[in-house]
């Protein structure tokens, strides 16, 4: 079996960070929080999260909060709960969740609740079950569920379900592995996995599995290495983890590596990004390869934060 | 794809540039393969060459802001210089809260540099508002736009607030709309979630079935198609529901199967049409049959044994046709020995961890969920 290249991987993320010419930060300026989220999550898994400054990352955090409590991808720009999301994780990651003004912020994530229980992602209305996770996770990880009606938060995402057992981002919309985490997790969360058919739901995502080992987000699709977290992290948060091949799955991971210059592509042979490094290493994580911390699979954080979090409250 | 992007193709090889297929991976630049460099292209593809604002006499009046990247900024980073100096005004207009035909422009221009930036679409929608632009104009430059940018979010939002504002008489086009986008990606999350958006609000119904024939024609494959067609049968206000429609729906399924028995989404369809009711499925004659002619017919029966599977652990009994193509399999794979027919459920699960041994563990389990009675 190959090696999980975790000196090259760190490097690759330091260096996205910094690069000047880089082609990718340019265009993703406004998504630069997510970015942060993804690189440092993976730095602290793989044990290096101590390399960043992380009084520069958090006073940059706070320059991207709005005056509405939400915060943007990045300085300048308006609130999402996308945006919202990664920049709690990535003060839970440092410890940094005291700096909040936590009533703020999970006022403007309440605010985002509709009548039947959805959530859109900011105040121009796209509803997406990925935005019912993320005010769920962030809310949560703020101590502040009861800011909104989790009844009919459940609801709705249970009127997403689709009769193969899977979920989709709007009723009636396919099932969808990214689609079916954001549901799970947000049941995870507030207790609710006994509404589902885990059975179901378990062999829906176990034919996920293709030959070559990797897993693809839906039925007849091509494997790519974030399904290692999407699939698996379902799977695991439903106890059914052992319904795929754990060894081919490492394998598929390992074989996205850039062993030369670091990071993980989303299949064999493509450019990198640290999106894919961070799925493909916190997949790993999942499937407990060595010398990983393990990530909690509802919060998608490191179990050590998450533990911080809710046991010493 | 983004505006302005070329890739250097190598010398022997078609481009291989490959949309990502999770609708979050849209965040990602399209996808290179590894060794393939890219170059951004000067050229400003929407509106020819192009012109520095700094040099254009009605932007005189605009001082513009630089990106604040904070006092000690994490990331350092070197912009393109058009791409800088569309943003830097870009801000002044944002901070300066203008709402003109200028700014309007200039909101395309930063579109058109970087369609992600969902700031850059907010203050848009914003400046259309104030303006009380004509819609219809403006889903004609997302259509211009769209074709290179596919499974970009931002562009797909702005297209449903602009058709819930244009209301029903929007329907057809974004239906036709639609249908385009397929025929360059008939799975693309983000259009099926819009055209379903689209037939719930707005209407359209009349010729979806049809339509879904149509992709299904194209690839039966297609779960997406499969999908839509699950949603139409269930949901459409002309066809009378489920019922009236489960019988003729059966046939297509088995039709599909028959082409192509190891294809995932008619077996799973068959199983929605029942409302997952395995022993009133494979009571269908017809569906025992297709079962049967699988395994008969040749090594993609998976799905058929795993329907046969669920039957059995509630209560089917099958015929000896079905028995007698079961234990032919079983014989054919050189499996131990089993002694009675009445194991045919835990013969079935011995069939299934062999050909298909990535998910040997689930057939396992699935074997210790047998209820005595179908032993």
């Amino acid at each position: 079996m190959g090696e999980l290249e975790v000196e090259k991987h760190a490097k690759y993320i330091l260096a996205v960070e910094k690069k000047k010419d880089d082609f990718q930060s340019v265009v993703m300026e406004h998504l630069r929080l997510n970015g942060a989220y993804w690189g440092l999550t993976t730095l602290d898994i793989i044990g290096k999260l101590d390399a960043v400054n992380s009084d520069d990352v958090v006073s940059w955090i706070m320059q991207c909060q709005d005056e509405s409590g939400g915060f943007g991808g990045n300085i300048g720009h308006d609130p999402h709960v996308l945006y919202t999301l990664s920049a709690i994780q990535v003060l839970a990651l440092f410890n940094k969740l005291d700096i909040l003004d936590t009533e703020k912020v999970a006022n403007y994530i309440a605010s985002l609740q509709a009548d039947d229980g959805s959530f859109a992602g900011d105040i121009w209305g796209e509803i997406d079950t990925r935005f019912s996770y993320i005010a769920i996770c962030s809310l949560a990880l703020l101590h502040q569920l009861d800011k909104i009606n989790v009844e009919k938060a459940v609801k709705y995402i249970l009127s997403c379900q689709n009769v193969d057992g899977g979920f989709g981002c709007i009723p009636g919309g396919e099932s969808h592995a990214g689609q079916i985490f954001c549901c799970v997790g947000a049941l995870a969360i507030t207790g609710h996995l006994h509404l589902l058919d885990k059975d179901l739901l378990g062999w829906w995502l176990s034919e996920r599995q293709v030959k070559c080992g990797g897993l693809n987000g839906r039925p007849e699709k091509l494997p790519d290495v974030c399904y290692s977290w999407w699939v698996l992290s379902s799977l695991i948060m439903i106890d059914r983890i052992h319904w795929i091949d754990k060894p081919k799955l490492v394998q598929f991971i390992l074989d996205c590596q850039d062993k030369e210059n670091g990071g993980i592509s989303d299949r064999p042979d493509d450019a990198v990004d640290v999106y894919h490094t961070y799925f493909g290493i916190a997949g790993l994580s999942l499937l407990e390869y060595p010398g990983l911390k393990p990530i909690d699979p509802a919060y998608a954080l490191p179990v050590d934060v998450v533990n911080r979090i809710f046991l010493s409250s | 794809m983004l505006m302005g992007l070329k890739v250097l193709e190598s010398e022997n090889e078609n481009k291989q540039i490959e949309n990502l297929r999770s609708p979050t991976c849209s965040y990602i630049i399209t996808r290179k393969k590894r060794g393939f460099g890219i170059t951004m292209d000067s050229e400003d593809e929407v509106n020819g060459k192009r012109v520095p604002f700094s040099n254009r006499p009605e932007w005189a009046d605009i001082k513009p802001v630089p990106q604040d990247d904070g006092p000690n900024p994490v990331v350092m980073i070197d912009y393109k210089h058009e791409f800088v100096e569309t943003m830097d005004y870009f801000r002044a207009v944002y901070l300066a809260g203008e709402r003109t035909p200028r700014s309007l422009d200039l909101t395309r221009e930063a579109i058109s540099l970087n369609p992600g930036n969902y700031t850059v679409w907010q203050f848009r929608r914003l400046i259309l508002e104030h303006l009380n632009v004509d819609l219809h104009d403006e889903l004609q430059f997302m259509d211009q736009i769209a074709t290179k940018n596919p499974k970009n979010y931002q562009i797909w939002h702005h297209r449903r607030w602009i058709a819930e504002k244009i209301g029903v008489g929007a329907a057809q086009k974004e239906l036709e709309f639609t249908r385009t986008t397929f025929s360059q990606d008939a799975k693309n999350y983000h259009a099926w979630s819009h055209r379903q958006w689209v037939l719930l609000n707005l209407g359209g119904w009349e010729d979806e079935l049809s339509y879904c024939d149509e992709l299904l024609n194209d690839d039966i494959c297609n779960n997406s198609a499969w999908n839509q067609r699950f949603f139409v049968v269930t949901k459409s206000p002309l066809l009378g529901g489920l019922d009236v429609v489960r019988d003729s729906e059966v046939m297509f399924s088995i039709k599909a199967i028959l082409a192509k028995p190891g294809n995932e989404s008619p077996w799973r369809y068959l199983r929605g049409l029942y409302q997952n009711n395995a022993k009133s499925l494979v009571d269908d004659p017809r569906v025992a049959s297709v079962c049967i002619e699988g395994l008969l017919g040749g090594s993609q029966y998976v799905h058929a044994l795993n329907l046969i599977l669920d039957a059995l652990v509630h209560q089917f009994r099958p015929n000896n046709d079905l028995k007698g193509a079961i234990e032919a399999v079983y014989s054919s794979l050189d499996l131990p020995d089993l002694a009675t027919d009445s194991e045919l459920a835990v013969r079935v699960c011995c069939i299934l961890e062999k050909v298909d041994p990535i998910r040997a563990s689930y057939w396992q389990w699935r074997k210790t969920t047998i209820p005595s009675q179908a032993l």
